[in-house]
């Protein structure tokens, strides 16, 4: 019986620390959806899986929250380094996850396969964790919506065409719906099911 | 309405001290020292740690200490440490078929495969306060006999021979174990969640409920199929190794309590079963579990529910008293707002009722 | 071919078995016998830590009726520690209760375990810790049985 010892390396150094530090960045953003927030990661999961992305899993995963993976993350080192460095298990089962991850280049899965939560506990939903190219440089997407002024602009590169229509689509059944966590580079973007999204028209925006 | 009041930090604070001061007591007798409260208490040690949920005998025993012996002090602290730690996993079901048993007494079979094994027990004391207790006698060991090696036989099993018993209890297939602990209640409520509950329930409240069921409230005609006690094996799987792992021991007390059962028209007569398990030696806490598991199982066996040991919302949502003490004892808050404004209420209804009184008195006269 | 894997594959498994066994011994061991069984090693190893010592929670589980569907019982704590020695090789410990330096001692012995130059001397301590408790065990066992009841009738009446 080999040991992949890829699973035992490249957890947080000082785990309750950075945790925290990585925790209170996602809750700024996810009360400010579009802001960008920095995390200055020092975890290294196993590839294709990048820093960033690792640090939020081990920062939101544990034992009590099954995790999905793409098929590509599925046969990495990742389920083992989750299982010793958070305790969470793998599910294949989109309907039971608490969180997925999406590694850069993937494709996104269909948001409305994902647990959506019940009426009463719209919380008992997944969260997904995308990577993506950039946050600057794409399509501009205007966001509107709670802990949002007026508006924020984003102009994300890696997401899908159909991505608006996508996320309108997670918006009907609210309060069910998943909430996203995109992920560049260190930079972390959040977008909880209450945000509305449209694309900026060149017209609509004179 | 709360409204936040400021000022009062300086009595706290010295009220502290004082409780502090008044814990230690007269500083001329030595402090009581946590190993003593565990091997010299064990009895509200375990009792703590059931209640709170966390076998930890050294923490049960701080807390005790801490809570200068007020039990349900003790185990609302405890349940407040363990929100601090995280969870590791769940461990595999602990087998107290295969015990190391410390005490096994049987009510419904007088020679039975094990035999009747008393242990340390209260039962047959004359319950005579005890003198040479005042001071510290010296105390002989346990006596020991040769072990004839014999499997304690769970008694349940005896009857399961005839096919006069239920079986151990079986929930539908893909039923994954609930935990209150992670998950809101919701009722009604399946049978593994109300154990967990009243696991952690409190001893008072369960031994109050089950004694209801003996005086006739949801009577069922108990037996004590068996009470055993003792260690075992707790048991985690590692992921990463891909087997699972023994922890250490745990102490706990189970109770097979047997109930009588008319049958029905799916059901043959036969025995049922309620069950209890507890962390730790408390027979009468795992007696009275089973009594209220049993009661609470009316509806599984169309029984009409008619006493408040059946009624699942009613004895879930109170057998905690954690949540208890907390809302019974956030009363002697300040609620000098809600009072002002209950006080204007009385007042005005008192003017209304004064002014009905003398316009009546007139007619009255008449 | 196929023989040869499940032969392998066998062997894998009794290595599990063995290390299983020697893990929950390690558990059962007191902080002293592992501190004075570490102190008495001629070559002491280097140990780098991996995760821990920490400690939590593992949710106790009891089935229905002492065989039936499982239920959470409650929770105990559990300390628990990861390291590496200098050859890469890693070893866990994890014990019931708070004392995070027992299971890092622990988790070296079941490196040691894991080498097959070492494994002698951390069998040495394995056998006296199986060694003490089945002699506390024998003495508990011992103590009941003295409680046990032995039933005599005493004259039975002529209904």
């Amino acid at each position: 019986m080999s040991l992949d010892t890829l699973a035992f390396a490249g957890g947080f150094q000082k785990p309750v620390f950075e945790a925290q530090a990585v925790f209170r960045t996602l809750m700024d953003c996810m009360a400010r959806p579009g802001t960008i927030g920095r995390v200055a990661a020092t975890v290294t999961p196993p590839a294709p899986l990048k820093a960033t992305a690792g640090a939020v899993a081990l920062t939101l995963c544990d034992h009590d929250t099954s995790v999905w993976l793409t098929p590509v993350l599925a046969k990495s080192a990742l389920p083992g380094w989750l299982a010793f460095n958070a305790g969470a298990t793998v599910t294949e089962e989109r309907q039971d996850a608490r969180f997925a991850f999406v590694e850069k280049g993937a494709m996104l899965p269909n948001l409305c396969l994902f647990a959506q939560g019940t009426q009463e506990y719209p919380d008992r939903s997944t969260t997904l964790v995308v990577e993506i190219e950039a946050f600057e440089g794409g399509r501009p997407l205007v966001l509107t919506g709670p802990g949002i002024r007026t508006e924020e602009e984003i102009a994300p590169i890696g997401l899908p065409d159909m991505f608006p229509h996508f996320w309108s689509e997670n918006r009907q059944g609210f309060p069910r719906g998943v909430d996203l966590i995109l992920v560049a580079g260190d930079g972390i973007l959040c977008l909880p099911r209450t945000t509305v999204l449209r694309v900026k028209s060149a017209a609509g925006e004179a | 309405m709360y409204v936040a009041v400021k000022g009062g930090e300086a009595a706290i604070s010295n009220a502290h001290r004082l409780l502090a001061d008044r814990r230690r007591g007269d500083r001329s007798l030595p402090a009581i020292g946590i190993e003593q409260i565990v091997a010299q208490l064990g009895l509200a040690v375990d009792r703590v740690m059931a209640e709170a949920s966390l076998y930890d005998r050294a923490l049960a025993a701080l807390a005790i200490r801490q809570s200068r012996g007020d039990m349900i002090e003790a185990i609302f602290i405890l349940r407040a440490y363990r929100t601090t730690l995280p969870r590791f996993g769940y461990s595999k079901p602990v087998e107290t078929g295969a015990m190391l048993i410390e005490r096994r007494v049987s009510a419904t079979y007088k020679d039975l495969p094990g035999g009747q094994l008393l242990g340390p027990t209260f039962d047959y004391t004359h319950r005579l306060l005890d003198p040479s207790l005042l001071g510290d006698e010296t105390v002989e060991a346990g006596l020991e006999r040769e072990e004839p090696g014999e499997a304690v036989m769970r008694v349940s099993d005896i009857l399961a021979d005839e096919g006069l018993v239920e079986d151990d209890g079986s929930l539908p297939d893909g039923h994954v174990a609930g935990d209150i602990t992670r998950e809101p209640l919701e009722f009604p409520m399946a049978r593994d969640l109300r154990l967990q509950a009243l696991a952690r329930g409190d001893e008072g409240f369960l031994l109050a409920l089950g004694y209801s069921t003996q005086r006739g409230y949801a009577r069922t005609h108990p037996f004590v199929g068996e009470v055993r006690i003792g260690e075992v094996e707790v048991e985690l799987d590692m992921p990463e190794l891909g087997f699972s792992v023994s922890l250490g021991r745990v102490q706990v007390t189970e109770c097979q309590m047997i109930a009588q059962f008319k049958g029905s028209a799916k059901n043959p007569p036969q025995f049922t079963r309620g069950y209890g398990l507890v962390f730790g030696q408390s027979e009468r806490k795992a007696m009275a579990m089973s009594l209220v598991d049993r009661a609470l199982r009316a509806e599984e066996f169309g029984e009409d529910i008619v006493a408040p040991a059946q009624d699942e919302e009613f004895v879930i949502s109170h057998s905690d008293n954690v949540q208890a003490t907390g809302f019974v004892e956030h009363l002697k808050l300040p609620h000098y707002v809600d009072f002002q404004a209950e006080l204007d209420l009385v007042r005005r209804m008192r003017r209304e009722y004064e002014a009905a009184q003398n316009i009546d008195l007139p007619e009255a006269a008449e | 071919m196929a023989s040869l894997n499940k032969s392998a594959e066998v062997a894998g498994k009794d290595a599990g078995a063995e290390r299983q066994k020697a893990m929950g011994l390690l558990a059962k061991a007191s902080r002293a016998e592992l501190q004075a069984a570490f102190g008495a090693l001629a070559d002491k190893p280097t140990v780098q830590p991996v995760r821990g010592p920490e400690t939590g929670l593992v949710m106790v589980r009891g089935r229905i009726g002492g065989g039936g569907a499982p239920f959470n019982l409650g929770e105990a704590t559990v300390s628990r520690a990861s390291i590496r020695l200098d050859d890469g090789t890693v070893g866990h410990g994890q014990t019931l209760g708070t004392d995070g330096a027992k299971a890092r001692l622990a988790a070296t012995f079941d490196a040691l375990f894991q080498q097959p130059a070492r494994k002698a001397e951390v069998e040495t301590l394995l056998d006296a810790v199986a060694a003490r408790v089945a002699k506390e065990d024998a003495e508990k066992a011992r103590q009941t049985a003295a409680t046990r009841v032995d039933f005599f009738t005493m004259v039975r009446g002529e209904d």
